[in-house]
C-alpha cells in the first residue's frame, strides 16, 4: 500500500508536482472503473481517488453528474466502491475516497473508516463536511489509521483555512475557482493565491483542483501547487467515447499528457 | 422573556405569551439537528447571511419596513375563518382555519420572500436565486423580485414545470427565468441542487432565496422567523375569538415552513398540541409518499442533519405526493427536533385523504384550499373525530387551490 506521504516524498525528491485523478465507482461500468482508474496509473498518475456515487451531488457539474448518474443506474454501491479500491491500489497508486457525507454517516463512520483501510485505501476527501462536522469522522479516520482531505475555497478567509487544514491529514484539497467541478478553459487565477495562502498556514502538502483538463494547465498549476487534481475530464473521454476498450485508451493518453505537464 | 422591541420575533403581540426563540446553537443545531454540511466555498457566504441577518432582526428600522411590507403588501394580518359546516364532518369539533390563501400570491410563502428581498438588498446583492416546487415560492420569489428591482433565477424540476404550469407563466410574466432541472427526479430535491450549483458560483452578487426552513444554517432560522408571523396573529385572534387557546394546531410538512411558521409561537404553550401532516401519497406501504418525519431515517440532504428518506447506504429516495409542494424527500431540522423531543407530532395524510378534504372544503365553505393545506384539513377532520366535540383546532389554511385546478380536473373528472 502507497501512503500519501510516500506519494508527495517522491515527488519533492523528482521536483514535480504529484498527478491525482478521479473517476467515479461504477462508471463506467464496474470492472471498468477499474480497468480505467489502472491506466491511469500505468500513465503516470501517483494518486487516485476513487467517487463514492450519492443521489445528491450538489457540488459536482454535469459531467460527474452524468457519470454518478449512470454508476448508480448500474447498481454501484458500497461494498463496490471498497472493491473498486482494493483493485485500484494494486496498481501501486495511493487510493482515496472521494465522498459526500451522509453515505458515510448511514454506513457507520467507524465501520466505513475500517472497511476502507481494510480494502487498501489510504483516506478519504469529503467535500460537504466542514470542520464543525467533522469530529467523528476524525476521531474514525485516527483510528483506522487512515488520512482526511478537506477542501478549501477562493473565498475561505484565512480563519477559515486555518480550521480546515487543521482536519487535514495527508495533504489539503485547493479548490480553484468558485463553482462545481468540470474542466475549464483557463485556471482560475485565484488557485495560485489560495495555495499561497493555505501554505502559510500548514505544511501539508497543496493539492489544486476544479476546472483542470490538459497538461499545459497541469504544468501552471505544477509551478505552484504540490498536486495537480483531474477529473472531469477523465470522465469526459469515457463518456465521448464508443466503447470502454477506447475510452480507456483515451483516458490513458490524457494521464501521460498530464504527467508531462507535472513534471515540466 | 421580556419582548424586546426591534426584533422580529417578540413584536408587543406575543406579550404575555411567555414564548422563548427555541434558536439554534451557534452552530446552527436544533438538538443534534441542522448545522452546516456545504462545500467550504459556501461558508462565508452563509456567515455574512447569518451576520447580517442579526443585525437586522435587531435593527427597528429594518423590521419596521418588513412589517410595512406585510402589512400594506402581502394584505396581513390575515382572517381567522371559522367553518362550522366543515367542521360537522370532524366530529362537531370547532375549525379555525389561519387564511394564509388571502395573501398576496396566494400562500404563506410571501412573508418569508419578503424579508429575505430585503435582507439581499441589506446584503448589496442585486440578484436572487430560489427552487420552487409547487412555484408557490418561485412566484412569491419573482414577486418580490419584481418589486424590489432584483435580478431573478428560479429553479423548477421538469416534472413540476409540466405540473404547475400556470405558475411557470406567472413568475415569467414577473420577469423571473425559470430554468427548468431535468436531471434525478425533476423535482424540488433536483431543483435545489441546481440552485446550490449556481449560488456557489455566483455568491459575489446573488443570494440564495431559499424557500423552506431546511438547507444549511441560518436557512431554517431566518425562514422560521419570516413565516412566524402567521402563529403570531393566529394566536391572537384564537384567543379573542374563542378566549382561550386552541386543543391543537394543523399544518402541513413539507420542507415545513408555514408549518413552522404557525407552530413556532405555540411551542411554549405546553398544552397546545402541534400536529404536522406529511404526504402519505398512495399509501405508508407503496413507498410512494413523502412521508419523510414517519417513515424516514437521520440523515443529511441539503446541508442540514434532518430526517431524509433515504435507503441503507443514504442515497436519496424519490417522494412521491399528488401535491408538488409537500413532495421532498427531507425536512426541516427543527421539525425533526420537534418529533425528537415529542414536543410536535407528525402524521401521514395520504393522496385521496387530501383531495376529499379539498373537495369538502369547497363544497361546505366556499374555499377552494391548495392541496398542500388540505393534508392539514384531513388531518384536522381526523383529529375533530379523535379530540370531540369541545375541541378547538387552529389550521393553516397555507395557499390557495387556484394552482391545483389542473391536477383537481384529472382527479375529480371536472
Amino acid at each position: 500500500m502507497t501512503t500519501l506521504q510516500a506519494v508527495f516524498d517522491k515527488a519533492r525528491a523528482e521536483d514535480r508536482a504529484a498527478l491525482v485523478g478521479y473517476l467515479p465507482a461504477g462508471f463506467p461500468t464496474k470492472d471498468g472503473a477499474i480497468a480505467a482508474a489502472t491506466a491511469m496509473v500505468e500513465a503516470g498518475c501517483d494518486v487516485i481517488e476513487i467517487g463514492l456515487p450519492y443521489s445528491d451531488p450538489l457540488m459536482d457539474g454535469p459531467t460527474i453528474q452524468d457519470a454518478v448518474h449512470r454508476s448508480l443506474t448500474n447498481g454501484t454501491r458500497i461494498a463496490d466502491v471498497l472493491r473498486t479500491v482494493e483493485g485500484v491500489a494494486k496498481s501501486g497508486a495511493a487510493t482515496l475516497v472521494m465522498t459526500y457525507w451522509n453515505p458515510i454517516g448511514r454506513y457507520g463512520a467507524e465501520r466505513f473508516a475500517r472497511d476502507l483501510a481494510s480494502a487498501g485505501g489510504v483516506g478519504t476527501i469529503t467535500p460537504d463536511l466542514t470542520p464543525e462536522e467533522a469530529e467523528p469522522w476524525l476521531a474514525a479516520s485516527k483510528g483506522a489509521g487512515i488520512d482526511t482531505v478537506f477542501l478549501v475555497a477562493p473565498s475561505s478567509p484565512e480563519e477559515r483555512i486555518g480550521k480546515v487544514v487543521a482536519c487535514c491529514t495527508g495533504f489539503v484539497y485547493a479548490a480553484s475557482l468558485m463553482g462545481v467541478t468540470g474542466a475549464r478553459e483557463t485556471v482560475n487565477a485565484a488557485a495560485e493565491g489560495l495555495v499561497k495562502r493555505t501554505k502559510s498556514l500548514t505544511s501539508l502538502p497543496v493539492c489544486v483542483g476544479l476546472g483542470v483538463g490538459n497538461g499545459d494547465q497541469a504544468a501552471e498549476i505544477a509551478a505552484y501547487a504540490d498536486g495537480v487534481i483531474v477529473g472531469s475530464a477523465f470522465i469526459r473521454r469515457l463518456l465521448d467515447a464508443p466503447d470502454e476498450k477506447s475510452g480507456i485508451a483515451a483516458v490513458r493518453d490524457l494521464a501521460s499528457d498530464l504527467a508531462r505537464g507535472v513534471r515540466r | 422573556m421580556t419582548p424586546k422591541e426591534g426584533t422580529l420575533i417578540t413584536p408587543a403581540d406575543l406579550a404575555g405569551s411567555g414564548a422563548q426563540r427555541n434558536d439554534p446553537d451557534i452552530y446552527g443545531k436544533f438538538g443534534r439537528f441542522g448545522g452546516r454540511y456545504v462545500p467550504e466555498a459556501l461558508i462565508p457566504a452563509l456567515d455574512e447571511v447569518a451576520a447580517e441577518y442579526e443585525k437586522a432582526k435587531n435593527d427597528l428600522g429594518f423590521v419596521r419596513e418588513f412589517e410595512h411590507l406585510l402589512r400594506t403588501y402581502a394584505g396581513r394580518p390575515t382572517t381567522l375563518t371559522e367553518v362550522p359546516r366543515f367542521a360537522e364532518h370532524a366530529g362537531g369539533a370547532r375549525i379555525l382555519l389561519k387564511r394564509e390563501d388571502l395573501t398576496h400570491t396566494g400562500a404563506h410563502k410571501i412573508n418569508n420572500v419578503l424579508g429575505q428581498a430585503l435582507l439581499t438588498k441589506r446584503l448589496g446583492k442585486r440578484r436572487v436565486i430560489a427552487e420552487t416546487g409547487a412555484g408557490q415560492h418561485g412566484v412569491a420569489t419573482a414577486t418580490a423580485a419584481a418589486l424590489m428591482g432584483l435580478e431573478c433565477v428560479i429553479y423548477m424540476g421538469a416534472v413540476d414545470c409540466e405540473r404547475q404550469a400556470l405558475n411557470v407563466a406567472r413568475m415569467k410574466l414577473l420577469g423571473a427565468t425559470v430554468v427548468p432541472v431535468t436531471n434525478g427526479s425533476q423535482t424540488l430535491k433536483d431543483a435545489i441542487n441546481e440552485a446550490f450549483r449556481d449560488w456557489v458560483a455566483n455568491v459575489d452578487h446573488t443570494h440564495y432565496l431559499f424557500g423552506t426552513v431546511a438547507g444549511p444554517h441560518p436557512f431554517p432560522e431566518i425562514v422560521r422567523d419570516f413565516a412566524r408571523i402567521i402563529g403570531v396573529e393566529a394566536r391572537r385572534q384564537v384567543l379573542e375569538l374563542t378566549g382561550r387557546m386552541p386543543d391543537a394546531v394543523c399544518a402541513a410538512v413539507g420542507g415545513g415552513s408555514n408549518a413552522m411558521g404557525i407552530f413556532h409561537a405555540f411551542v411554549d404553550d405546553a398544552n397546545v398540541r402541534l400536529y404536522g401532516y406529511e404526504a402519505g401519497g398512495r399509501g405508508a406501504d407503496t413507498g410512494e409518499h413523502a412521508l419523510t418525519l414517519t417513515q424516514g431515517s437521520e440523515g443529511v440532504l441539503h446541508g442540514a442533519r434532518t430526517f431524509v428518506l433515504q435507503d441503507e447506504e443514504g442515497q436519496t429516495l424519490e417522494s412521491h405526493s399528488i401535491s408538488a409542494g409537500l413532495d421532498y424527500p427531507g425536512v426541516g431540522p427543527e421539525h425533526a427536533w420537534l418529533k425528537d423531543i415529542g414536543r410536535a407530532t407528525y402524521e401521514g395524510v395520504t393522496d385521496k385523504e387530501a383531495m376529499e378534504a379539498f373537495a369538502l372544503l369547497a363544497r361546505t365553505e366556499g374555499i377552494i384550499p391548495a392541496i398542500e393545506s388540505s393534508h392539514a384539513l384531513a388531518g384536522a377532520l381526523r383529529l375533530g373525530r379523535e379530540l370531540g366535540p369541545d375541541a378547538v383546532i387552529l389550521v393553516n389554511l397555507s395557499g390557495r387551490g387556484d394552482k391545483d385546478m389542473g391536477t383537481a380536473m384529472k382527479y375529480f373528472n371536472l
